[in-house]
């Protein structure tokens, strides 16, 4: 009789240390490519997810590995967020994709959010803003506002993601000025302050005055700010180089993004999605324009903002040829989800190929 | 290939600031591996020198302090390297590597309230009548002061090594440091005055990237300058000159495939990136094929501990 008493305590105690533990915090993993405050990209994930801790408070517990190089290292990073018992865990760029899967597949118990990647696995979302409704706004201010005709584009590695930027900036600079001509410069990395300040000079050399960059840093700002030339906050609103160079911005809304899925975690109903999300969704935010923009350019770049928002307009719409000259979208034709996200050729009048 | 695009002028201007940070951090590692000190800390001190430099020259609005502040940064940094290696006899390449990380991860802390400010401007020196020269007066007399300085840096180091006593003594202290001591000389002392050289040049590289090139500080910005400042003294097979050589052809060729590719020239920008490295690989591959002549340059004590009682 003593002893089934002790077997039954035994029993109520290991019962309530299990819903101890279910009450223990969410432990949110973020894996990021640049240092948390590098001023762009990865500042942004850093500051969303800070934002998702303090909307949470106690219920989330937040371990960020900055700085982690895409490759091996990153797979190392995300084993040992694994191992140490974390919930779930966002990894915030393209590189990181096979990893996450590849760690994904080794712990079915974590969940594993991927951005700006096309892969998925049971237990590995992937999530990502349609970046391209912004570049669509940029590109417009940029015709506009350059003298020379000549706008750059600094881009980092040819994937789907950066080359639907150029195209998106392209095709609304040309509308906006049909005599514009963009030089695109292909630099190899996300962060690397030196190279994305050398890839501003270069681009100022060869006479450009508006640059729009796809890399983490504000070094493209701090130069082209030297130089008297006109720029854009990319994935931070880099508002400290306002109102010139930067004269608009493209910005990372995640924070809303973060505060679901974790909530769906605690909620024990997350499952495997894919997410895209614009504007419309606030998951893309445009940076206030400058005062430096004259008053009517101001107003067709939101009108072109509302357009998209409303469903109205959608930036990929024909008619639209290949570089090539080979047809696209035919007139009034929109571009479908799986034709952006698989983006692997340059749009007409854009010279120069795309590396591999 | 349409080449006409690009102006040459500009080009080469580009160039000469693009390769300053690292011929000073290289020719600094160079005189610390004269002395038989391998320091694999370049990286580290230049980062510290970029967030020492621009830290003091925006406290002060002073940049030429902020240079001062940089070199002071970068000798501290090696100093540390000195004492473990030279007094603790630690192992050169480990605490070189460790001295990198510390480096990195250092200035992060200290850079933590200076990102998104903007540094004290630079003027060019524009040189009276030789700037306004055709052609060569924007190629080479239109540089900040820094730019002169690097070059005139290696002209010092290449006479002081090959033409003065304190060279010679510098030399043989590399090449064998029982030789040197048993003739007197003060080895350890050499040594620690070397890397604190070299601490001093890879932080005014540094300093050069935060307040000039780019200009503004951002948590690890010099992202592998440090190790290309090292592969180049290997290049420059431990010749002055030949440094000014390799940092000028590794850091044109990165603003020349940056300029091809704004200029619109079709060249695949990937062969351009790795073409620095690949020389780097050949270079070394010639001289270990070539035992008799190139290898004999590098210092016989290289990375070697010295203790006087041993």
């Amino acid at each position: 009789m003593f002893r089934r008493t002790l077997l039954a305590a035994a029993a109520l105690a290991v019962a309530s240390a299990g819903a101890a533990l279910a009450q223990d915090p969410i432990k949110v993993g973020f894996v990021l490519v640049g240092p948390k405050n590098d001023g762009g990209w990865s500042q942004h994930h850093y500051e969303s997810a800070k934002k998702m801790e303090a909307h949470f408070g106690d219920k989330v517990e937040l371990v960020v590995q900055e700085s982690v190089p895409e490759g091996a290292d990153a797979e190392r990073v995300m084993t040992q967020m694994a191992l140490s018992g974390v919930d779930i865990v966002f990894t915030t760029s393209f590189g990181y994709m096979d990893g996450t899967i590849n760690v994904g597949g080794k712990f079915p118990d974590v969940k594993f959010e991927h951005a700006t990647g096309y892969k998925t696995a049971p237990n590995v979302s992937n999530y990502s803003a349609r970046f391209y409704e912004g570049r669509a706004v940029m590109g417009h201010l940029a015709g506009r506002m350059t003298e020379s005709n000549q706008i750059g584009y600094i881009a980092s590695f040819p994937i789907p993601e950066v080359i639907r930027g150029i195209n998106s900036s392209y095709i609304h600079a040309k509308k906006a000025n049909p005599d514009v001509e963009m030089n695109v410069v292909w630099i190899f990395t996300w962060f690397d302050p030196a190279k994305e300040a050398d890839a501003t000079q270069a681009l100022l050399d060869q006479g450009v005055d508006v640059v729009l960059a796809h890399t983490d840093s504000t070094a493209p700002l701090a130069k082209l700010q030297e130089a008297g030339a006109l720029g854009f906050g990319q994935a931070a609103d880099m508002a400290e180089y306002a109102p010139a160079p930067r004269i608009s911005s493209i910005i990372d809304e995640w924070a809303p993004y973060y505060i679901e899925r974790v909530q769906a975690v605690m909620d024990g109903t997350w499952e495997s999605v894919s997410t895209w999300h614009g504007i419309k969704d606030g998951m893309v935010g445009i940076g206030e324009f400058s005062e430096v923009i004259p008053e009517d350019v101001r107003a067709e770049a939101q009108a072109m903002v509302d357009g998209i928002v409303a469903g109205t307009y959608h930036p990929f719409t024909g008619p639209l040829n290949k570089q090539d000259g080979t047809p696209w979208l035919a007139e009034g034709e929109v571009a479908d989800d799986g034709a952006l996200a698989g983006m692997d050729f340059y749009v007409e009048g854009i010279s120069g190929d795309i590396p591999n | 290939m349409d080449l006409s695009s690009i102006n040459p002028v500009l080009l080469l201007a580009a160039l000469m600031v693009a390769s300053t940070p690292i011929l000073l951090a290289a020719i600094g590692e160079l005189v610390a591996e004269k002395a038989g000190v391998l320091n694999l800390g370049v990286e580290g001190m230049m980062i510290i020198g970029a967030i020492c430099g621009f830290a003091v020259a925006v406290e002060t609005g002073n940049p030429y302090l902020g240079y001062i502040g940089a070199a002071i940064g970068g000798a501290a940094l090696s100093l540390i390297f000195a004492f473990l290696t030279q007094y603790l006899l630690s192992n050169q390449v480990a605490t070189g590597l460790a001295l990198t990380l510390f480096g990195l991860g250092f200035s992060a802390l200290i850079g933590q309230s200076y990102s998104g400010i903007k540094p004290p401007q630079i003027n060019d020196l524009n040189i009276p009548l030789l700037a306004d020269i055709p052609f060569v007066g924007p190629v080479l007399f239109q540089h900040d002061i820094m730019v002169y300085f690097a070059i005139l840096l290696v002209a010092v180091v290449a006479y002081m090594l090959t033409r003065t006593r304190a060279g010679l003594i510098l030399r043989a202290v590399g090449e064998s440091h029982d030789a040197a001591h048993a003739l007197g000389y003060k080895v350890v002392l050499i040594r620690v005055a070397a890397i604190a050289f070299g601490g001093a040049c890879a932080g005014l590289g540094g300093a050069y990237l935060s307040l000039v090139r780019v200009p503004q500080w951002t948590e690890g910005m010099t992202a592998g300058a440090g190790w290309i400042a090292l592969a180049i003294v290997v290049f420059a097979s431990w010749k002055p000159w030949r440094v000014l050589l390799g940092a000028y052809l590794f850091g044109g060729i990165t603003v020349l495939q940056l300029n091809l590719q704004a200029a619109g020239v079709k060249i695949p920008v990937e062969y351009l990136s790795m073409s620095p490295y690949l020389i780097t690989i050949l270079v070394l591959v010639i001289m270990s094929a070539d035992r008799g002549r190139a290898s004999l340059n590098a210092p016989a004590a290289l990375g070697k501990s010295f203790h006087a009682a041993s």
